[in-house]
């Protein structure tokens, strides 16, 4: 049955509610799957094949027991290792928590529980999210599965492999400054990051908070609008969660891009762009023209200043959520110390990555006395800056389309050397959790040497209908392709 | 030499707030449960968890505020201060930097030197750390009952100048929040504590000296003993030469001393800044207005009205709203009775030797402590049998009046029958009569206590002294 896991998540719950295979067996053929598979990808942190099963036959039995089930009920899925899992080693990729073991479930993990879906793994990622491509992972190295010497991109690029390399048909990732955008694009497969606030943090393990969404990443358009269907919500328990009219994010899909206005950010063309990204998402400009919508140019002054004010506010927010690792109560802890200074002093530096560090170094240098007002505040100065150039450009357009990143996926050990280069490549992605809109991204072409291209197509804050429907538009055009 | 100087005090003291549940979670606040039974992932800071403010908290902070004067703010934010300790499992602290909930208040204070205003600069918001239980064979241990139980953190201005200032701040502070029922502010229990900020200077100078702070003092009298030794200590170094460094001291309560804790070199820098995962805080005028609207009549209020309506002294007045059971139970007994100064006077003189408990507990019921008031105002009785009675009420729920009928405890107002019983007295103590005729007047005293003891303390003291005079002046 391994063709199984080559359909969509739409498909799967049509036929399980149809009974033309079990939960069971979906289960069991996407383990398969993935002890085939995993040798080269690597996406896993933990495969759970007695917690999968389990849980599927459970829903077997309340399907068979007749109950309404939920769309996801029998589900298999795939959960960053950042997003607390209860009784499950949850590692956010770090030597530090190793062998943490979280006694509570993320709201979201909640949620897909209520939906009754079916828990795969844990999946490999950046030390506590932070990185673009995965190599920053304590534990082992995810391979992109369309071309294995590649990354798949980061922080969620175990999220984007497995999805790309069908060892789930659905993954949940998080987005600081692109981290679910960026490996979706590298890896060919869909991703959004949600209007911030729309779904729970509690139980995210926080890498800068003002930031972190978390968001799903599949095959398709409609799955992804599926998925963020069940996860997103209003929770008590996280004081930024917002309040508002929750509707049917899959409502619009198939209603066409006619009449729409389409901005195309210059700002987000610019130099350090490889040519493949730039034809690939003019291309998709074209299409979408040809698809009846207009094309028009806009400007956002502020966006070449946000990648700076991401670096600081993510890396001052990180300096003080990371601090709890210090080793006193759970995690890594040193072994020789000769007083508690030595115990923090060891363990956070044998316990953390070298780029966990260089963030928190970073950070704790911006909030310093003294300099608090050169950096951090001209930080949040710009914030607000980006954020009113979004809205002056959704004044003039109902969404905007720009690359995910500058380049496709690159080589494994590439750019893992310089850390300011590596930056550079999230100059696209950071400015939209900025700004808190949400941005969905997707595959818009292939580049000649075979990698996937993503586009960008970012809203204002609740438009992931808007953002669905255009996306299901140009996903409708390359069916086939 | 001591004498040209002056100290200069600022207090800061840390109340915990009376709310059921903790600042950011909703783990019970009761103090004295088992160790780390009162915690949960949110106050436990495990990873991914996040905090959400208790509404309480906010409207708690704000009646301490109203009720010490201060201007509320309707936009006010929490921030994260941070630096690692082992009771502190976020390895930050969640409480407000340069927007706190209050600023601009005072108290009032009454002092042997008269009537003082104390500024207050602010008063936030803030959670609670763990606590650190040390054990030889466990070594360091940690309880997290506390972490995010909340509390207040009221800052005052630099505005004291005595021992006696600050203990009459602590104290003015401590009843007005009483009052408000926003704290228990019990200083045994910890959930009132205060760190003490102090310099020295010449007198008139106007610069202020360079400040120690000692922190954690939880008693009045150790606050007025740090105060005292700190100042002497300042003085003595300045007087030798040496400069003041500021730094963090320990008040040590067995030996009355302070040591040096941290210097300034060694302080941290919290990096404070705005944490994310707190929105602002909003509060509207009219939800101030709507808090203000609980705050009951405060000590100043009760005490002018105690002297104006009761004809209490200033000091007996103070006294007496310091704690707002004992004024409530004063109130009370005043209302029922015709002599509320002499229920003052016997409440502060008498009843609060009976108890030492920190809290005003009093087993005497308002009525009987007034039929009490009314037999000693009317001169049924005399002071003496009258604090007799008293102690008799505390122990037992007898019925003043009956007991007076019943064991004869009259006073003795018949002139003639204490004449003859002084006239009993002089014969038999002939020595205090000759001393009292070479102008011993104090001789007299022998007699009056000679008759006193021979009535069982009944006689009416009054009357009892006018006749001794006028017997010994016939002798």
């Amino acid at each position: 049955m391994s063709e199984l896991v080559n359909r969509t998540l739409k498909d799967h719950i049509a036929s399980l509610s149809a009974g033309e295979y079990s939960s069971g067996e979906l289960t069991e053929a996407y383990l398969a799957h993935i002890e085939a598979k995993e040798p080269d990808v690597g996406a896993y942190i933990s495969v759970l094949p007695d917690t999968a099963l389990a849980m599927a036959a459970a829903a077997d039995q309340k399907r068979a027991a007749g109950e309404p089930l939920p769309p996801l009920a029998g589900v298999p899925a795939g959960i960053k290792d950042n997003i607390c899992t209860k009784g499950i080693r949850t590692t956010c990729a770090s030597k530090m928590l190793g062998t943490y073991v979280p006694p509570y479930n993320a709201h979201v993990v909640e949620r897909l529980e209520a939906n009754g879906y079916v828990l795969l793994g844990k999946l490999n990622m950046d030390e506590f999210a932070m990185g673009s491509t995965t190599e920053n992972s304590a534990f082992q190295v995810t391979h992109n599965p369309v071309s294995l010497d590649r990354v798949p991109g980061g922080s969620s690029g175990g999220s984007a492999a497995a999805v790309a390399a069908r060892e789930a048909p659905y993954t949940l990732g998080s987005d600081t400054g692109g981290s679910i955008r960026q490996p979706a694009a590298f890896c060919g497969v869909v991703g959004m990051k949600p209007t911030y606030g729309t779904v729970s943090r509690y139980g995210l393990v926080a890498f800068a908070s003002s930031l972190d969404q978390i968001g799903p990443i599949t095959q398709t358009v409609e799955d992804n609008a599926i998925v963020l269907n069940a996860i997103s919500g209003h929770d008590k328990r996280d004081a930024t969660s917002l309040v508002w009219e929750k509707t049917d994010l899959t409502a619009d899909i198939g209603k066409g891009v006619r009449g729409l206005k389409i901005g195309m950010p210059k700002e987000f063309f610019t130099e350090g762009i490889s040519g493949d990204v730039k034809t690939a998402v003019e291309n998709a400009a074209k299409i979408y023209e040809k698809l009846g919508a207009e094309i028009i140019e806009v400007s956002m002054p502020s966006i070449p200043h946000a990648l700076a004010a991401y670096y600081i506010i993510s890396s001052a927010e990180a300096s003080s959520n990371l601090a709890r690792f210090d080793g006193v109560r759970y995690g890594y802890r040193a072994e020789n110390f000769a007083d508690i200074t030595d115990l923090y002093l060891k363990s956070r530096s044998e316990g953390f990555g070298k780029e966990v560090k260089r963030r928190i170094m970073l950070g704790t240098f911006a909030l310093s006395s003294g300099y608090y007002d050169a950096y951090y505040k001209k930080a949040q100065q710009v914030r607000s800056l980006v954020a009113d150039d979004f809205d002056k450009a959704f004044a003039a357009c109902d969404c905007l389309l720009s690359p995910v990143a500058p380049t496709t996926a690159y080589k494994l050990g590439e750019k893992s050397a310089d850390p300011l280069e590596m930056y550079m490549g999230d100059a696209y992605s950071v400015p939209v959790n900025i700004a808190g809109v949400p941005a969905l991204s997707m595959p818009c072409g292939v580049a000649p040497d075979g990698l996937p291209v993503g586009m960008q197509l970012i809203g204002k804050a609740f438009s992931e209908p808007l953002l669905y429907r255009v996306g299901a538009a140009f996903e409708q055009t390359r069916k086939g392709v | 030499m001591i004498k040209d100087y002056e100290m200069v005090i600022g207090l800061e003291v840390h109340m915990e707030l009376a709310t059921e549940t903790k600042i950011f979670c909703s783990c019970p606040t009761t103090f004295g449960a088992a160790p780390n039974t009162h915690v949960c992932p949110v106050c436990m800071g495990l990873p991914g968890t996040l905090p959400v403010l208790n509404g309480k908290v906010v409207e708690y902070a704000i009646k301490a505020g109203l009720a010490t004067n201060c201007k509320i703010a309707n936009f006010s934010k929490e921030d994260r201060k941070n630096y690692f300790y082992p009771d502190l499992p976020k390895a930050y602290q969640i409480s407000q930097y340069d927007l706190p909930l209050c600023e601009h208040g005072w108290v009032d204070i009454e002092t042997g030197d008269g009537a003082k205003r104390i500024g207050i600069t602010r008063i936030h918001i803030e959670e609670d750390a763990g606590k650190l239980v040390h054990d030889d064979e466990h070594g360091t241990m940690i309880d997290c009952n506390r972490c995010g139980v909340p509390l207040i953190e009221i800052v005052s201005e630099p505005d004291m100048r005595s021992a006696e200032e600050a203990e009459a701040y602590l104290r003015k502070l401590r009843a007005t929040i009483l009052y408000t029922g926003v704290s228990d502010c019990k200083m045994n229990e910890g959930s009132m504590r205060c760190d003490v900020n102090l310099s020295i200077r010449k007198k008139g100078a106007k610069e202020f000296g360079t400040r120690t702070e000692m922190k954690n003092i939880n008693s009045f009298k150790f606050v007025v003993k740090a105060i005292e030794y700190e100042y002497k200590r300042q003085v003595e170094a300045v007087e030798k030469g040496e400069t003041i460094v500021q730094e963090t001291r320990r008040f040590d309560p067995d030996s009355g001393k302070t040591f040096t804790m941290r210097t300034k070199e060694d302080a941290n820098d919290y990096r404070y800044f705005p944490d994310p995962d707190l929105p602002p805080i909003v509060t509207a005028d009219e939800t101030i207005a709507a808090y203000g609207r609980d705050i009951p009549e405060l000590p100043d209020v009760r005490k002018a009205r105690y002297i104006k309506e009761y004809g209490l002294s200033a000091h007996d007045g103070e006294q007496i709203t310091a704690d707002r059971a004992m004024a409530d139970w004063f109130e009370t007994v005043a209302g029922r009775t015709k002599f509320p100064k002499l229920a003052a006077n016997m409440l502060l003189s008498e009843l609060l030797r009976l108890t030492d408990s920190e809290e005003f507990v009093c087993p005497i019921s308002a009525e009987k402590m007034a039929a009490l008031c009314d037999l000693n105002g009317r001169d049924v009785i005399n002071s003496s049998t009258a604090k007799k009675l008293l102690v008799r009420l505390w122990n037992d729920d007898v019925d003043p009046a009956a007991v007076v009928e019943a064991e004869q405890l009259a006073q003795i107002n018949d002139a003639a029958l204490l004449e003859s019983e002084i006239r009993n007295a002089v014969a038999a103590n002939p020595k205090s009569v000759a001393d009292y005729k070479k102008g011993k007047k104090a001789a007299a005293k022998a007699i009056v206590g000679q008759v006193m003891k021979v009535t069982g303390g009944r006689a009416n003291p009054v009357k009892l002294g006018e006749l001794t005079e006028k017997i010994l002046a016939e002798e």
